[in-house]
């Protein structure tokens, strides 16, 4: 059963990742976005870790397909931009590429995993102890994000 | 499943991504590949963390989700920026630093 989700999450996975390098239309390739996003969450369940599923999809997906969606309606979307560019050395650079990761990852092919991560109780608790300065710096780091992406967006800047 | 597999499908999706940020052509669809490659480096820190029993992997991937939000968010308004003063997001186009 396992092995059988973990199967069906990886073709999904991999035809979206796919579709949303390749789509024509850029739109299709943020919904294909969305699909890898939320078939990831699917692999953080099947990792016992379904904090990380449920950020992965309140954050990640939900907040950044509406970025997208809407960066895509203001700029317009794009007639001749969606073609891609010289994509065969491009592709010969990602399998080259695959080619050197997985082949580090062989290490970790033997034996079933300790598995267990869960409890979101033990991450909120590390979360607060061992790793509070890093927490804080974060919350630092997005209130940057926030006035730096109004600045840039400011309309009278330039104007 | 075990975490050797879980890293070749990362790893696929992440030679994917970089395909796509080489490939694409306009400044959204590359920020999308991008976004690929960072989902891709969060799963394998997960299966890593999952097939040694480590809670901190799962900090740790929180924390990566946060950064690639904030990075997203400025990316974009970068992307709207460039869009509205040189009336395109076609990167091509984008190249007054080319010599």
């Amino acid at each position: 059963m396992r092995d059988l989700a973990f199967y069906a999450l990886a073709v999904i996975l991999l035809a979206s990742a796919a579709a949303a390098v390749t789509a024509r239309s850029l739109f299709r390739a943020a919904f294909a976005l969305a699909a890898a996003l939320l078939a990831t969450a699917g692999f953080y369940l099947l990792l016992a870790a379904p904090l990380l599923a449920a950020v992965q999809i309140l954050l990640y997906t939900g907040g950044v397909l509406t970025l997208i969606v809407f960066a895509l309606v203001v700029t317009g979307a794009p007639a001749g931009g969606a073609a891609l560019r010289r994509p065969l050395p491009a592709a010969l650079l990602g399998v080259a590429v695959f080619a050197a990761l997985a082949s580090g990852t062989r290490g970790f092919g033997a034996g079933e995993a300790r598995g267990g991560l869960d409890s979101g109780a033990a991450v909120g608790t590390l979360l607060f102890t061992d790793y509070l300065v890093p927490f804080e710096l974060l919350s630092v780091l997005l209130l940057g994000a926030v006035f730096g992406a109004l600045l840039l967006a400011r309309k009278d800047r330039l104007e | 499943m075990t975490a050797g597999a879980l890293l070749l499908v990362a790893a696929a999706v992440f030679s994917i991504g970089l395909f796509g940020v080489l490939a694409r052509r306009h400044a959204i669809g590359v920020l999308v590949s991008i976004e690929l490659m960072f989902n891709a480096v969060n799963l394998a820190v997960a299966a890593i963390a999952w097939s040694r029993g480590l809670v901190a992997g799962v900090v740790l991937v929180l924390f990566g989700i946060a950064i690639t939000v904030a990075e997203i968010a400025i990316g974009l308004a970068l992307v709207l920026l460039a869009a509205r003063v040189r009336k395109t997001s076609v990167l091509d186009d984008l190249d007054t630093l080319r010599g």
